[in-house]
Order: C-alpha cells, then sequence, then structure tokens
C-alpha cells in the first residue's frame, strides 16, 4: 500500500470497494431520501399564512369531509428532500445529452431571466387586453421571427407541445377538407413506418385512419411503395412526414413526395422535430408543406423540465391558414394589438379553439430570447454545428459501430446493432454510457432500424467533449462486439441499478399508502 | 456567439476527420432551389445579453403585472403567492434541463417527485390514481370526454351550461373530431344540476365544474348518482385547485374522472401558460387514461424505485391504438405544484383555501353593498359574478383608470349570451382589505 510521508495512505485499500452498505443509506455526496410521506406530517407547514377568521361562509355547505392528510414540510425540510431528489437526476448542464430526435441544447440562463420579468411572468391570461400591449407585441414578434425562418405565412401559437401541434395541423387538415365538402369521404393518412408514434396517435385522434408507407434502403420513403398507396386518390387527407426525417437524413424526394399528395388532393403535414438541422439553411415553405409544428422545446433551447412543458407553435400555408385556431393576434391599423378570441369576423373559418388560454407564453419569452441572442446569422451556424457534430460522431464511430445508412446524416447519427456479438443488446451499450456519466441515446427508436441507437448531439457540446464521448462510446462498443457480459448488468455506478418495469406494470402501484409500504415490508 | 463552443479551427479538423470540404455538404440532399446560401433575409444579427435583455424589458414594461395594485381577474387562472423555495427548485439544473424520464437509473430524482405529485393529487382530488399531468385544465377536461367514451363505448358527451367556455371549446372540439356529439345545455350561473336530466342510456359522460366558471360551487353527488343509473361517467372539472382545500371534492362526489387546472399551486399566470393539467381517475379506469404514469417498483439490488409504466397505452409503443397522443407534459410546473403542495401541507392548503374564501367573502359583502351592484352567485369559493348597472365593458376601463383590474367581463367569454352587465370577480389570499376598499370607492364612483 501506497503510504505519504505522513504515514497517511494515499491508495485505496482494495476492501474498500462501493459495494457496502452504510447505515445512513446515503453514499457519499449521494443522500439518502425517503418519500415524502414518510417525513412530512399534515400538521407541518413550510408557509407561514395569518390564522383564518373562520366568521365567514358562503359555501352552502359544499364542503370537504375528509381532510386530505397530505404531509408538509418546513422550508429547510423542503429544500433538502428536493435538492437529495435532484442528485439522482442527469442534465444537460452536466454533460452531453445524446437524446437522438430531443435536441436536448443549452437552455441559456438569460431565457430564465427574462421569463421570470414581471411583466411577462405576472399578468393574467384575460386581464384587459389595453394592459398587456407588450405581451400581445412578443406574440406578433415571435409568430414573425417564426413565419420568417419557415417561409410560411401563417402561425398558430396555442399549441402546447410538439404533439399538441401535430394536432393542430392535423384539425386545420380535417377543417379544410369539410370546406371541400370531402370530410367524410377524404380520411386516409399516409405515415412512414419510421415515424414518431405522436404521428399515428394524432391522426387517429382527429378521426383520421393511418396507412404506413415504407422505408427504402436509403433510409428515406420508399417512392414506390408511396406511390402504390396514391393509387387511390378520393379518400387522401394527406400524409404526415417528418424531415429532416427520423433516421436523421434529409428527404431527398420530399418535392416530388408534396407534388404527389398535392395532385392526390391531400395535405402535406411536416413533423418539425428536427427543424434544428436545417433552421436558417433551408425554408420548410420552399418544400411544399401546408403545415409543420416547431418545438420551441427543441430548437429554440426552451429547457424540458424532465418532461415538459414543451410549445409547439404550428406554422401553415396560405392553403390551410384560413382554418387556424383562436385566439391569435392581430394588430390592427392602429398599431394596437388584439386578441382575436372567437369564431366570426376575423376567424369564420378556424377551425376553434384548442385550448383555454393564448399559449405557452412563458416558453415563448424564452424562445425569442433565445432568436434575439442568436440572430438570423447565428441560427444558420446553429444549424450547420448540429449537422457537423453529427456527423463528427457519425466519422468517429463508424469503424467501430454500424451506421444504419451510408453518406453523411444531418443532425444526428444513427447506428444498428449488427457489430454486437450475440446476447449483448444495444440497451447493454446505452446503460453502459451511463457508468461513462452520459445519458444513454434513443434506443431502439426509429423501429426500421434494429436495435436503432440514435446520437444526436447538438450544436452546444465543443470538439473536446465529443472526443471524451466517442472515446467512452467507442470502448463500450468493442466490448459489445467482443460479448462482454458485464455490459448485461450495467449501470454499476448510477444512483439506481436496472429497475424491474415488468413488476411496475403487472401490479401497479401509482401512489404512496402506508397499506402498500406494509406490503411490500412483508414481500 | 457565446452558445457555440466550436471554434473555425475545430470545424477544420472536424471536417477533416468526417471527409466534408464544407458544411454545405451536409445539405447536399437538400433540392438545390431550396437551399439558402446567405443567411435569412428581415431578421437581426446575433446580440449581446444587454441588448437582449433591453429588448424584452422593454417589452415587459408594456404590461400591467397583477401584483402592481388591486386585481381581481379569475375565470381559469389564479392570483396567488409562489414561496420563493418553490422557484428556486424548479430552477435545478438536475430538474430544469432533463429529460422524460426515459432512462430510470439517472432520474430517479423526476421519477419520485412525480410519484408523489400523483399521491398529493389523488389526495387533493379524492380519487384513486392521478396521472403525472397534462397540459392544462382545458386539454385535461377533453381528454376526460374521449376517455369516458372509450371506457363507455357511446358516442355522446352533456356539458353543463357552467363548464368554461373555453375548456367547453376544447372538448366539442376533440370530441367532434372523433365522431362524438358534444350537447351544451344552456350557459347558467348555477345549473349544474341540470346534467341530471339530461343524461340517457347513449350518454357516455356528463361533464359538470364545481366551481364553475361564475364561481358557483355544487356537489355533483346526485349529477353522478343520475349518470351511473344510466351507465354514464360523470367528469368533475375545477379550474381552481385551492378550492380543493376546503371544497367537495370530486371523489366525493362520485366522479369517475376529475380534470381540472393545477395552476394556483406554485405556478404563476404566465399570460395563460405553460400551466398544468391535473387528471385523475376511478381505479378501474387506469388503462384508459392517457399521459404518462409513474410507478413503483424495484431495481436489480431489490431498492424501492421508481419508473414510469403501463406505457402500452402512449403513443411511443401503441402508436395509432393509443389513448392519446400527448407525449411531453408538463413536467416543471408539476414539480412547482408539487413543491409548493409540501410546503402547504394538508393543514396549510386548508388553512390557504379558508384565506381565499374570507377574501372573497368580504369582496362579496363590500360590492353586494353598493347600490346597484348585485352579487349572481348563490354559493361561491374565491370568485362569483357580480351585475352593474351599466354595461360591464365600460366599468372595467373606468375601474381600470382608477388603477382596478375590476375582473373578466362575462361577454368575453360568452359573447352571444346577453351578459353585457357581468363582471366575474375573483379573490384570493393576495387581496389585501385595502385593494377590497379600493375597488369599492372606484366602483362606487362609476355607478
Amino acid at each position: 500500500m501506497g503510504m505519504n510521508t505522513q504515514g497517511r495512505p494515499t491508495v485505496p485499500a482494495s476492501a474498500f470497494t462501493s459495494t457496502f452498505e452504510t447505515v445512513s443509506g446515503s453514499r457519499g455526496l449521494l443522500q439518502h431520501e425517503d418519500l415524502l410521506f414518510e417525513i412530512g406530517t399534515p400538521e407541518t407547514s413550510g408557509v407561514d399564512l395569518p390564522k383564518p377568521k373562520g366568521t365567514k361562509n358562503r359555501l352552502g355547505g359544499v364542503k370537504r369531509k375528509v381532510d386530505t392528510g397530505l404531509p408538509g414540510l418546513s422550508e429547510p425540510q423542503a429544500v433538502r428532500h428536493y435538492m437529495r431528489l435532484s442528485q439522482r437526476n442527469y442534465a444537460i448542464d452536466l454533460g452531453l445529452f445524446p437524446l437522438g430526435s430531443c435536441t436536448m441544447k443549452h437552455n441559456p440562463r438569460l431565457n430564465e431571466k427574462m421569463a421570470r420579468l414581471p411583466g411577462f411572468a405576472d399578468i393574467h391570461p384575460l386581464q384587459p387586453q389595453a394592459t398587456v400591449q407588450g405581451a400581445l407585441e412578443l406574440i406578433d414578434e415571435l409568430a414573425t421571427w417564426l413565419k420568417t425562418l419557415t417561409g410560411m405565412p401563417s402561425v398558430a401559437m396555442s399549441p402546447k407541445a410538439g404533439a399538441h401541434g401535430e394536432l393542430c395541423g392535423m384539425l386545420a387538415i380535417r377543417q379544410a377538407l369539410i370546406a371541400r365538402g370531402e370530410g367524410e369521404s377524404r380520411k386516409r393518412v399516409l405515415v412512414p413506418e419510421s415515424a414518431h408514434g405522436t404521428n399515428p396517435a394524432t391522426a387517429v385522434q382527429c378521426g383520421f385512419v393511418v396507412d404506413e408507407i415504407r422505408a427504402d434502403a436509403r433510409g428515406r420513403v420508399d417512392m414506390e411503395d408511396l406511390k402504390s398507396k396514391l393509387a387511390r386518390t378520393d379518400d387522401i387527407a394527406g400524409i404526415m412526414l417528418t424531415n429532416p426525417n427520423t433516421c436523421g437524413l434529409f428527404e431527398t424526394d420530399i418535392k416530388n413526395i408534396a407534388d404527389l399528395i398535392h395532385k392526390a388532393g391531400g395535405y402535406f403535414y411536416c413533423d418539425g422535430a428536427n427543424f434544428n438541422a436545417i433552421v436558417g439553411r433551408v425554408r420548410p415553405g420552399d418544400l411544399g408543406i401546408d403545415a409543420m409544428h416547431i418545438n420551441l422545446h427543441k430548437t429554440f433551447s426552451t429547457p424540458h423540465g424532465g418532461g415538459g412543458p414543451g410549445s409547439g407553435p404550428t406554422v401553415f400555408s396560405g392553403a390551410l391558414a384560413p382554418y387556424a385556431p383562436v385566439p391569435f393576434v392581430k394588430k390592427d391599423e392602429d398599431g394596437l394589438f388584439r386578441l382575436v378570441e372567437h369564431v366570426d369576423g376575423d376567424a369564420s373559418e378556424s377551425f376553434g379553439r384548442m385550448v383555454a388560454f393564448h399559449g405557452q407564453m412563458g416558453m415563448f419569452v424564452r424562445a425569442l430570447t433565445y432568436m434575439l441572442s442568436h440572430g438570423a446569422d447565428g441560427l444558420k451556424q446553429v444549424a450547420e454545428d448540429a449537422v457537423l457534430n453529427a456527423n463528427y460522431v457519425q466519422a468517429r464511430l463508424k469503424h467501430v459501430m454500424t451506421p444504419a445508412f451510408d453518406g453523411f446524416c444531418m443532425h444526428e447519427a444513427l447506428f444498428s446493432d449488427a457489430f454486437t456479438a450475440d446476447g449483448i443488446e444495444t440497451i447493454d451499450i446505452a446503460k453502459a454510457l451511463i457508468d461513462e456519466g452520459y445519458h444513454p441515446m434513443t434506443m431502439y427508436f426509429p423501429l426500421v432500424v434494429h436495435g436503432a441507437m440514435l446520437i444526436e448531439p447538438t450544436e452546444t457540446e465543443s470538439k473536446a467533449e465529443l472526443d471524451r464521448f466517442c472515446d467512452a462510446l467507442e470502448s463500450i462498443a468493442r466490448r459489445a462486439a467482443q460479448g462482454d457480459e458485464t455490459l448485461k448488468s450495467a449501470p454499476y455506478l448510477a444512483p439506481a441499478k436496472r429497475l424491474d418495469e415488468t413488476r411496475a406494470a403487472r401490479k401497479p402501484v401509482l401512489k404512496w399508502t402506508a397499506a402498500e409500504v406494509e406490503r411490500l415490508a412483508a414481500e | 456567439m457565446r452558445y457555440l463552443p466550436l471554434t473555425p479551427e475545430d470545424r477544420a479538423s472536424m471536417l477533416a476527420t468526417i471527409g466534408a470540404r464544407s458544411a454545405d455538404d451536409f445539405y447536399s440532399d437538400v433540392p438545390k432551389a431550396a437551399r439558402l446560401n446567405a443567411k435569412i433575409a428581415g431578421l437581426p444579427d446575433h446580440q449581446g445579453e444587454l441588448a437582449v435583455e433591453r429588448h424584452m424589458t422593454k417589452l415587459a414594461a408594456k404590461n400591467r403585472s397583477a401584483s402592481s395594485g388591486p386585481f381581481f381577474v379569475g375565470a381559469g387562472a389564479y392570483k396567488h403567492h409562489v414561496p420563493a423555495t418553490v422557484d428556486m427548485i424548479i430552477q435545478r439544473s438536475e430538474f430544469l434541463t432533463t429529460y422524460t424520464p426515459y432512462q430510470p437509473e439517472i432520474a430517479q430524482g423526476t421519477l419520485q417527485t412525480l410519484f408523489e405529485f400523483q399521491t398529493q393529487v389523488a389526495a387533493l382530488t379524492a380519487m384513486d390514481v392521478a396521472n403525472a399531468s397534462m397540459y392544462d385544465g382545458s386539454t385535461a377536461c377533453a381528454e376526460a370526454a374521449v376517455m369516458a367514451a372509450r371506457v363507455t363505448k357511446r358516442k355522446k358527451v352533456i356539458v353543463s351550461g357552467g363548464l368554461h367556455p373555453h375548456y367547453a371549446a376544447a372538448t366539442r372540439l376533440l370530441c367532434e373530431a372523433q365522431g362524438l356529439t358534444v350537447v351544451q345545455l344552456p350557459v347558467a350561473i348555477d345549473g349544474e344540476g341540470e346534467l341530471a336530466k339530461s343524461v340517457d342510456g347513449e350518454t357516455a359522460c356528463v361533464i359538470g365544474q364545481s366551481p364553475n366558471v361564475f364561481g358557483t360551487v355544487t356537489d355533483l353527488s346526485g349529477v353522478a348518482k343520475s349518470a351511473h343509473d344510466k351507465g354514464a361517467l360523470l367528469v368533475s372539472v375545477f379550474t381552481e385547485a385551492v378550492s380543493l382545500g376546503l371544497i367537495t371534492p370530486p371523489g366525493e362526489m362520485g366522479a369517475d374522472i376529475a380534470a381540472g387546472e393545477g395552476q394556483s399551486i406554485g405556478n404563476g399566470l404566465n399570460f395563460g401558460g405553460p400551466y398544468v393539467g391535473l387528471f385523475a381517475c376511478k381505479e378501474k379506469l387506469v388503462r384508459q387514461m392517457p399521459g404518462r404514469l409513474c410507478g413503483e417498483t424495484v431495481d436489480a439490488d431489490g431498492k424501492r424505485g421508481f419508473v414510469l409504466t403501463l406505457s402500452t397505452r402512449e403513443q411511443h409503443i401503441r402508436r395509432d391504438k393509443a389513448t392519446s397522443n400527448i407525449c411531453t407534459n408538463s413536467g416543471l410546473c408539476a414539480l412547482a405544484f408539487t413543491s409548493h403542495m409540501t410546503l402547504l401541507g394538508g393543514k396549510g392548503l386548508k388553512e390557504l383555501a379558508e384565506l381565499n374564501h374570507e377574501a372573497a367573502c368580504e369582496l362579496a359583502d363590500t360590492l353586494g353593498g353598493l347600490q346597484g351592484v348585485e352579487v349572481l352567485t348563490p354559493r361561491f369559493f374565491n370568485e362569483f359574478a357580480i351585475r352593474t348597472p351599466i354595461d360591464a365593458e365600460a366599468v372595467l376601463a373606468m375601474l381600470d383608470e382608477a388603477g382596478v383590474v375590476g375582473g373578466v367581463r362575462a361577454s368575453r367569454l360568452f359573447p352571444k349570451d346577453h351578459f353585457g352587465d357581468v363582471i366575474l370577480v375573483a379573490a384570493t389570499e393576495c387581496t389585501t382589505t385595502e385593494d377590497i376598499a379600493a375597488y369599492a370607492a372606484a366602483l362606487k364612483e362609476i355607478i
């Protein structure tokens, strides 16, 4: 054993590995933390309120019989509770987060600061419009950016997330078909089998029927299959296509696809989840698209927040613009901004209202702040660097992993599991990345590639970070190719080991109950 | 550009490794006519923090914030105090800048808070199970209606005359797109009970709201019984989550699905979003629920842990057979909700609800005491409707000049229903005695 001159050991004794149990349940910096319901009491509160007088009551007897019984915590307890839990999360602020199709880029803190200005954060959606002219102007300004960047004449700002934007686009298509008198006859929507699951789900939510189209050997829409699906055209409502697509590739035939769909009497919905690859370099309006949602929480850097909130403004071509939802902001001739809130007058052909208020204002502030920071020049560089970073990852790993398709990729690199030895799967590689300090890539998606691994580094990673990541993944890939069985139990160093998802689904425990705790203890 | 780490030297060396001449090579699949070589015209170039901050601050200054004076606007969004701790917690990078917890080994923080959130929402609504959030109350309501149609295999949805009209519109839109029929009962200040008479053997669900958009609180137990007698479900809606600390919650009335807005707990007004939809139901309906669910399990060492579960309901597994298309929900707003709820505790929530109710009672007594002003809502929690002797829009404009944001004119929500002289007024724990006195003094001058 190595000793320094004071006789203090400088090399850890091998017996003390990470496997021993502590009395507290904590492990060094990682503090043990029970559920709220095991540490709080209903009498405890971290909020000091004035005592209610209890003299007035106009409830008419509609009173709660049984108290919630929910436990509270004092402020210091609450702060520790959430800080300790936070330590169990990976985050973009800690390291590269290469989830394909998710665009986990840096979330600038200026965005957060601006969103908290009382003039944005502390205004009510229904206060008189004269008192919120700056908010309406901001929505109008952001709309102008989105229309200019996409080359589309109209945008609906109210959709709450990407899938909600899809719903907005497909409801506009539905309304356009109704206006043509073909609402009942045109129900078929073509969706590539490589599409995000939200696409077919959205189509069905709008009363359409999904008809899948195959991918070709180049990872694009199979044009022969598409043409065969268009042999009959009188029932075609449209197509939902992601571009760049979920294989990280630009659809080379996109203009042709748009022409075919339009000739068939249908509309072209584009899933804009991957807009980050082309922002400032390609305008969807030049490709024949009729509707596209934009994920402000992807391309325009608003934080993902552990699963939302998102924001999914949806741009429209001239053909669909009249059917866009209310509310929307209109600038009147006197320079005042006005909300059009009802289906009449300026919005007489609108398909209606999707949501209670005007959209995700908090996200609008962040996205506009980001756009102003980058400017037109910076956004073009965003796309180029995002694509460069993905191609660099592909180039560095293509000798040890199997690229799903030949040639350059766009903003994400896709690999199949063909390089792995028998018995080693994509999930094993993903979990081994956790031990190396990285969030895994998107795994098993898109469905058209066996054991898919979809890596999207984004433009906010430096070359040094990319090299460190590629070194780690290269080493894991070599172990996978050699059939290293230790991969099967990864991760070893995460706050939790692999979790039993089958058990969770078989007998779902979806909330804390004292009885459930006793039952588990007895097991 | 401060957000882009690559240097020109990095880019050159990376292009060499890749074997590309320039970034243009990567865009060679784009049709030539659609390739933009120059930057897009008509937009400014990049700016530093100071310049951007200046621009945004100017826009913000053109808005009047709710805290800057007496403020009485409700009708679906409410001005409450949010503890400083809540905003600190949701700004923790580990919560703010992470994704949906698809990799549970490194997302136990998010997952445990979601499990706690679901438990809190279930207790608050007195329902069996709650999901991990929806976009907002209105989309939760719409999803509840189509879920009821799936459960009952029926096609008729009946909506009360007190349901928030924006909720009714969002619900009608989604239902009609799916071939369901929506029956809207006549708009009424105190008409939730009418649902009981309208339900028939073809009804999938009736949707009632308490407190409703006019503030009226109603025990929907009778409606639930009538619905259940005909094989229909009761969807119980709320827009003011704080009310559940005091009034009869959906579960105590026999609701099958509870759908509501959680903004009031932990989340600011934000001009309408982001908010957090709360969605809860009876246990036997759980497999027809929309949205994400977090469940308890164990890891390979046998230690308790949490995962997203029952995902065979969801779009990423089930695609066109999914119960909903929702993917991203309101994760961070749910964290704000759950951390504020944790700070309050059950007793704190009840006290907060009582303070809201008392402020509203004081406001109603004061305004109702003015000559010509009538309080129209018979039973309420923290908001109610008043009738003024002159046009509501004119009243609100004059109140505005006096520095008082006096509420929402009902005609903004119901343009076709002859509510020209009705104002919806809300009070919360933020409303002071001085605010109420200012309102009364200004209103007295006007009328």
